[in-house]
C-alpha cells in the first residue's frame, strides 16, 4: 500500500495511475479514507493561501485555520478579491480530477485559475484531466510561496542590514553580536565559493548578487522546515526556482564577453567537423544550466518535504488500520522524521551553497580572460 | 493526479512577485548590506595586514637595535680590557721606576755610609793613636819619674834610652 503511493507520488506519475488515482479520491470523499500522495502534493504544492489546519475533518462543521490571500487577475481587466470566496466554495464537476473552488467566472483547479465556459464549467478530456482549450486568466496572485520568498527577502535584508549597522558600530574594533555571527558566512560565501571560482578582481562585481542569492535561497529553505507556518515549500517552488535560475541566465549572458561567446560558436583547437557537432551542444549548455540550477534546487528541496510528508502519512495510514500499529509505527517514523529533519537542515544549506557555487562558476566562465 | 498539476504549474503571479521581490530585496541588500559590510571587511583585513607588517617591521628593528647594542657593548668591553691592559702597564712601570729610584738611593746611602763609616773609623783610629800616645807619653812620665826617683834606674834609663836610639 505505502509502496503504491510513494510511487505514485513523485513527478513522473503516469497516466495509468491517474485513473486509479481518481478512483481512489472518489471513494476517499465517501469512506473519508486517508490519501497519502493527495496529502503530499497538497502540503508541497503552492497555493492561494496559506493553511494552518483543518478542525472537523470530514464534517458538517469542518473549518479551516488559514490566511487567504488576496487574488489578482488580469483578464480583460483586473480582477481583485480574496480567495476565501474560492476556498470556501469547493467545486464538483463530473469526471474532474482535481481539487476544484468556484467564485463567480472563475474556477480554480489544483490552485490554478481558469475562467468557466458557457455552462459554468471546465472543459475535460476523456480522462478526466483539464483540456486546453479553457480560458486561462493571467493569474498574478501573490501565491504562498511568492509571499514565503518576499518574507525571506525581507528577512534577509533586515539580518544584514542590523550587520551593516553592527559594521559601522564595530569600525576599528572586534565584530560583536549578530555581525559576529553573520560574518563567517559572508566569508564563506566570497573566500570559499566566489573568490575561487573567478579571482578577486571579478568576484567584486558578483558578489553582492551571489550573496543576495546564497541567503535568501538558505533562508528560504530554513522557513520551509518550521513547523506550524503553514509548510512553506518556496525553493521547492518552480516560479520561484525559475526567477532565480533566469537572473543566472541573463547576467552569464549579458556579461559574456567576447572569449566566451567564441568558445561557444567557434571553439578553437578542435577540428571542424567537431565543431558542428560541439557549437550545437554549447549553445543547448547556455540554456541547460540554468534549467538544471532550477531543476536541481526545487526537486531538492521538494524531495526532502516529500520524504517528511510520507512518513507522517505512513503514521496516519497504519492508524487507521489500527491504533496499535499506528504508535508503533508513530515512534519508528518519528524518530526517522527527526533524522530527516538534520539532514533537510544540512540540505537547506546546500543547496544555498551548490546554487551559489555553480552560478559563479557559469560568472567565472562567462567572463574569463582567454587563455589558450 | 490531483495536485500533480499545481506542483508542475509554474505561476505567473509567484515569478511577477518573486521577480518583483528579488531585485528590489538585491537592490536594498547591496545598497545597504553588502557594500558597506565587504567594505567594512576590506579594510578590516588591510588593517590586520598592515598591523601584522608593522610588528614584523618592529621585530626587524627591535633586532637590529640589539645587534647595534650587543656592538656597543662589546666595543665598550674591548675598550675596557685595553684601559684595564693600559693601567696595569702604567702600574707596573711606576713601581719599576719606584723600584730603580729606592734600589739607587740605598746604594748612595750605603755608599755613603760605608764613607762615613771609613771616615769615623779613620777618625777613631787617629784619636786612638793620639790617646794612646798621650797615655804612653803618660805612663811614661809615669814610669821615668817613678825611676828617677830612684838612683841608679834614672841612668840605666837614659842608657837604655840612648841605645835604642842608636839602634833606629
Amino acid at each position: 500500500m505505502c509502496a503504491f503511493y510513494l510511487s505514485s507520488t513523485p513527478l513522473f506519475a503516469g497516466a495509468d495511475h491517474r485513473h486509479e488515482e481518481k478512483h481512489s479520491t472518489h471513494t476517499s470523499k465517501n469512506t473519508n479514507t486517508f490519501n497519502i500522495g493527495e496529502m503530499i502534493m497538497h502540503h508541497i504544492s503552492d497555493a492561494h493561501q496559506i493553511h494552518f489546519l483543518t478542525l472537523n475533518e470530514h464534517k458538517e462543521n469542518e473549518k479551516h485555520l488559514a490566511i487567504n490571500l488576496p487574488i489578482l487577475l488580469w483578464d480583460n481587466g483586473f480582477q481583485f478579491f480574496s480567495s476565501k470566496h474560492l476556498y470556501h466554495h469547493p467545486y464538483h464537476q463530473h469526471h474532474l480530477d482535481a481539487h476544484g473552488f468556484k467564485h463567480e467566472d472563475y474556477i480554480m483547479a489544483d490552485e490554478k485559475i481558469f475562467k468557466a465556459n458557457e455552462h459554468g464549467e471546465l472543459n475535460l478530456n476523456e480522462d478526466g484531466s483539464i483540456a486546453s482549450s479553457n480560458i486561462v486568466p493571467m493569474d498574478l496572485s501573490m501565491t504562498k510561496s511568492g509571499l514565503g520568498f518576499v518574507l525571506s527577502g525581507l528577512l534577509v535584508l533586515l539580518i544584514f542590514s542590523s550587520v551593516a549597522k553592527r559594521e559601522k558600530e564595530n569600525k576599528g574594533k572586534a565584530p560583536s553580536g549578530i555581525q559576529s555571527f553573520m560574518e563567517p558566512l559572508i566569508l564563506l560565501v566570497r573566500d570559499q565559493i566566489v573568490i575561487p571560482s573567478m579571482g578577486e578582481k571579478r568576484a567584486k562585481r558578483f558578489l553582492p548578487f551571489l550573496l543576495s542569492v546564497f541567503f535568501i535561497i538558505w533562508l528560504a529553505n530554513l522557513l520551509g522546515l518550521v513547523p506550524f507556518i503553514g509548510g512553506f515549500n518556496i525553493m521547492g517552488t518552480m516560479g520561484v526556482t525559475i526567477v532565480l535560475a533566469t537572473l543566472v541566465f541573463i547576467i552569464t549572458t549579458i556579461k559574456g564577453n567576447k572569449h566566451y561567446w567564441m568558445h561557444i560558436l567557434w571553439p578553437s583547437g578542435v577540428p571542424t567537423f567537431v565543431k558542428f557537432i560541439l557549437v550545437p551542444i554549447e549553445i543547448l549548455g547556455i540554456f541547460i544550466k540554468p534549467v538544471v540550477l532550477m531543476i536541481r534546487l526545487t526537486a531538492n528541496i521538494t524531495a526532502g518535504h516529500i520524504i517528511i510528508l510520507a512518513f507522517t502519512g505512513l503514521v496516519i495510514m497504519m492508524g487507521q488500520n489500527s491504533q496499535i500499529a499506528g504508535f508503533g509505527t508513530g515512534i519508528g517514523a518519528t524518530l526517522f522524521m527527526i533524522f530527516m529533519f538534520a539532514i533537510e537542515l544540512l540540505v537547506a544549506f546546500l543547496q544555498a551553497y551548490v546554487f551559489t557555487l555553480l552560478a559563479s562558476l557559469y560568472f567565472a566562465d562567462a567572463t574569463q580572460e582567454g587563455h589558450h | 493526479m490531483i495536485y500533480l498539476n499545481a506542483l508542475l504549474n509554474v505561476g505567473v503571479g509567484t515569478i511577477f512577485w518573486t521577480s518583483l521581490a528579488f531585485l528590489i530585496v538585491a537592490f536594498l541588500l547591496k545598497k545597504f548590506a553588502w557594500s558597506p559590510i565587504l567594505t567594512s571587511i576590506e579594510e578590516r583585513d588591510d588593517f590586520i595586514a598592515k598591523s601584522l607588517q608593522k610588528a614584523e617591521e618592529a621585530k626587524r628593528e627591535m633586532a637590529s637595535l640589539k645587534a647595534e647594542n650587543d656592538k656597543i657593548l662589546q666595543e665598550a668591553r674591548v675598550e675596557r680590557e685595553t684601559i684595564l691592559k693600559e693601567a696595569r702597564a702604567m702600574k707596573e712601570q711606576i713601581v719599576q721606576e719606584a723600584k730603580g729610584e729606592a734600589g739607587a738611593e740605598k746604594a748612595k746611602m750605603v755608599k755613603q755610609a760605608k764613607e762615613e763609616i771609613l771616615r769615623e773609623k779613620a777618625n777613631a783610629l787617629t784619636e786612638v793613636k793620639n790617646q794612646l800616645a798621650e797615655l804612653s807619653l803618660e805612663i811614661a812620665e809615669k814610669v821615668i819619674k817613678q825611676k828617677l826617683e830612684k838612683k841608679g834606674e834614672h841612668e840605666k834609663l837614659i842608657e837604655q834610652e840612648i841605645q835604642s836610639v842608636n839602634l833606629n
